[in-house]
């Protein structure tokens, strides 16, 4: 008798091609086979005007564990997770201390298992301390379970740096992710600089503080052969930069966060430091360069930034206020919007947040495979709900949706064939 | 002066060499080991004849082994290292090779930081032969020659045999030299490194190169290992770790197992131990180590007799 059944769902599994109508079916907390199902289920669960598909993959967390609990911890984030529909988070290394170490490295796996929710797949410093002056033991830390390396929360600056950084990280294959922001260009600024932050006051940052940093990677880039990867791409010129470093053949790849191309500058005209972080929402004609960019398939993968901070460092100010926003509990209903615009098919836009980020960080997850962790994503894609922050699974508050009605609502999260998520509640 | 012997007027590089030029080199140093065993090591071939040894950068090893190379051939050899040569004073080099020139020595052996010294000199002083001991990242032609001795002996003839070169390939005049050797020797080079210690275009030595050393063990006969200069090179990112590096990148006996019995190693000096190289793979019985600096003498011997110790022209 198989363990669970999932059955009458629609089944997506972008890494085989598959989109039907069919049963998904778990042994062992494994997959044990997709198709048509004979026999009986310990458990069954009627999918029907559900989507079936695995379980996401979020290649851009950042949880504030170690260091910083009150913003948000391993537990907390796992929980906003699953209930995004996440099953795998990628996590950034600008932890207190930083994850610059392979100690560090072993230890935030650990507590991930530990609770149990959904896989931690930490990513390791590029430079020692974040300080882009010496480079991590990526070699070391690699081994040790780190997927790819960046410095993400603040770029890797200095240029000699980045191409040592390059150089060593491409002899072994791996991936450096880039915050690319010259903050010689966009020191003390808030939002985009332009027409909003002209009426408001603020001090903006130039498009041209991420243009110039990519264009001087991309370059550093194909002498080292080495494969690099712009985070949260935001503006139009950096969207044609990649697409044209992809066609010179060049091992350049790229994300885009919900809120880059469901939001734009505008968002803060009411100074709501909410929708503040870095790079910046930016104007129309941007973002509709990055849904081309998705579109075209420039940009692989939907990654959220999610970035949550605690209420104080938001209330003070739109010029003071932390740069970023919560997301994993959105990322799904917003990038539901590019198929319902008809931008993308469902298939292709459920492989930017499974089949895509799992090739490109070499993750075991992201299908359903026979024998692969039954990890596994059921959702109403049409249901509507209205969202509260303060029933957010996330500590952080930190969202510029709250209020807004979303549409597709995530029913059920499985991890390793168990429901760790079921209709808006966590199960332990 | 002097007749030089093998059609040498100055020893620049290896990449200027005949195949001929290094045999017969390799060959009269192999002649020249034989002096540096006895008990009373002096020879009358350069009797005569000096040598200056002009260092401009700190080298105890090779100046002191040019410097027995001339005594034991019975020339009068003068040292002038940079802490007390005229350069402190604001002479420029030009300056100090003339002013060493005009007072005729047969030969002047550089050692400089910057590649191209002896070709520099060698436009204005005419009657000075110049050896190369070593110029900034180019070439050290002594050291490769010396190596082609010990393996000579060690192992015989070498062409088609493989050589592996691991670390700062970057900043290696001993790399530079050993990828020209090759080709003129028909030995194979592999090169392994990260792509941080690479100079660019260094396919074009026509060498093979690798950044996993594991990959490129088998198939090995002989395992050289470059010095890493260790607080310039993490400090400049080269590479994240003295720790790191010798994980991936340092000659312990796991590694030089899995390249076989047959394989040797070696090692311009001076080593960092447990940095590229393991103590106990540095006294083993495949170290070949110690030869390479015994075999210095012996070749910088023949170096020295080559450009000066021929029959004089009266
Ligand atoms: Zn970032």
């Amino acid at each position: 008798m198989t363990d669970i059944l999932i059955t009458n769902g629609r089944v997506i599994d972008p890494a085989n091609q598959v989109d039907e109508v069919c049963d998904v079916w778990i042994e062992s907390g494994k997959v044990a086979g997709v198709g048509k199902f004979d026999g009986a289920a310990k458990k069954t669960i009627d999918a029907k005007g559900l989507i079936v598909c695995p379980g996401l993959i979020d290649m851009h967390v950042h949880l504030r564990e170690p260091g910083e609990e009150w913003k948000e911890d391993i537990e907390s984030g796992s929980q906003a997770a699953v209930a995004g529909g996440i099953t795998t988070i990628c996590t950034m290394p600008n932890t207190e201390p930083c994850i610059d170490h392979a100690g560090i490295v072993l230890q935030v796996i650990a507590r991930a298992k530990e609770i149990g929710l959904c896989n931690l797949r930490p990513i390791g410093a590029v430079t020692r301390n974040l300080k882009g002056t010496e480079l991590t033991e990526m070699r070391e830390l690699s081994r040790s379970g780190a997927v790819a390396f960046s410095d993400d929360g603040k770029p890797v600056w200095h240029a000699g740096v980045m191409r040592k950084a390059l150089e060593y990280s491409s002899s072994f294959g791996y991936l450096i992710i880039q915050h690319a922001e010259e903050k010689q260009l966009t020191e003390g600024g808030s939002v985009n600089e332009g027409w909003v932050s002209t009426q408001l006051g603020v001090q903006g940052m130039p498009v041209e503080g991420e243009d110039s940093m990519i264009a001087r990677d991309i370059m550093l880039t194909r002498r080292a052969d080495a494969r690099y990867h712009v985070a949260h791409i935001s503006s139009k010129g950096a969207v044609e930069q990649v697409r044209l470093a992809q066609k010179q053949g060049l091992k350049v790849t790229t994300e885009a966060a919900p809120h880059h191309f469901a939001l734009t500058e505008d968002e803060v005209l009411n100074f709501n430091a909410d929708a503040k972080m870095s790079p910046p929402l930016r104007t129309e004609e941007d973002r509709l360069a990055v849904i081309e960019g998705l579109r075209d398939g420039t940009i692989e993968v939907i990654a959220t930034d999610h970035a949550p901070h605690h209420e104080d460092d938001k209330r003070c100010g739109l010029s003071c206020a932390a740069f970023g926003i919560v997301g994993l509990e959105t990322m799904l209903p917003v990038s539901l919007d590019l198929e319902r615009a008809g931008v993308l098919p469902m298939v292709d836009l459920i492989a930017k947040m499974t089949a895509n980020p799992a090739k490109l960080l070499n993750l075991p997850e992201g299908s359903l495979s026979q024998g692969n962790a039954a990890d596994i994503c059921i959702f109403d894609p049409n249901k509507q709900w209205m969202l509260d922050r303060e029933k957010l699974r996330s500590k952080g508050r930190n969202t510029p949706w709250h209020g807004r009605t979303m549409t597709g609502q995530v029913e059920y999260t499985l991890k390793d064939g168990r429901v760790v998520f079921e209709k808006g509640e966590i199960r332990v | 002066m002097p007749k030089p012997l093998f059609g040498l007027k100055h020893l620049f590089g290896i990449g200027d060499l005949s195949r001929e030029q290094i045999t017969s080199l390799v060959n009269l140093g192999d002649d020249f080991i034989d002096i540096n065993s006895r008990s009373i090591k002096k020879d009358a071939t350069l009797r005569g004849r000096t040598v200056i040894n002009l260092f401009f950068e700190n080298s105890t090893r090779t100046r002191t082994s040019f410097e027995i190379a001339g005594k034991r051939l019975s020339a009068d050899v003068i040292n002038i290292s940079a802490s007390t040569s005229a350069t402190k004073k604001g002479e420029s080099l030009l300056d100090t090779g003339q002013t060493l020139a005009a007072m005729q020595p047969h030969v002047l052996v550089i050692r400089h930081s910057v590649a191209g010294t002896c070709e520099f000199l060698s436009e204005f002083l005419e009657d000075t032969a110049l050896i190369n001991a070593g110029d900034g990242s180019h070439e050290h032609p002594t050291q490769i020659l010396t190596d082609l001795l010990t393996l000579k002996r060690s192992m015989g003839d070498i062409q088609g045999k493989t050589m592996t070169i691991v670390g700062d390939i970057a900043h290696s005049r001993v790399a530079r030299s050993h990828m020209l050797a090759a080709k003129i020797m028909g030995y194979n080079v592999r090169i392994v490194a990260p792509k941080t210690l690479l100079p660019a275009f260094v396919e074009n030595y026509g060498c093979e190169v690798f950044h996993d050393f594991d990959a490129a063990l088998k198939g090995t006969d002989i395992l050289y290992m470059l010095r890493v200069q260790t607080e310039r090179l993490t400090t400049n990112c080269y590479f994240p770790s003295i720790r790191e590096y010798h994980e991936t990148y340092g000659l312990n006996m796991k590694r030089l197992k899995a390249a076989g019995d047959h394989c040797m190693v070696m090692h311009p000096g001076p080593m960092n131990r447990g940095v590229e190289i393991a103590t106990d793979v540095a006294d083993s019985m495949k170290s070949l180590i110690l030869e390479q600096v015994e075999h210095g003498v012996a070749v910088r011997m023949a170096a020295l007799t080559a450009l000066c110790g021929g029959a004089t022209e009266e």
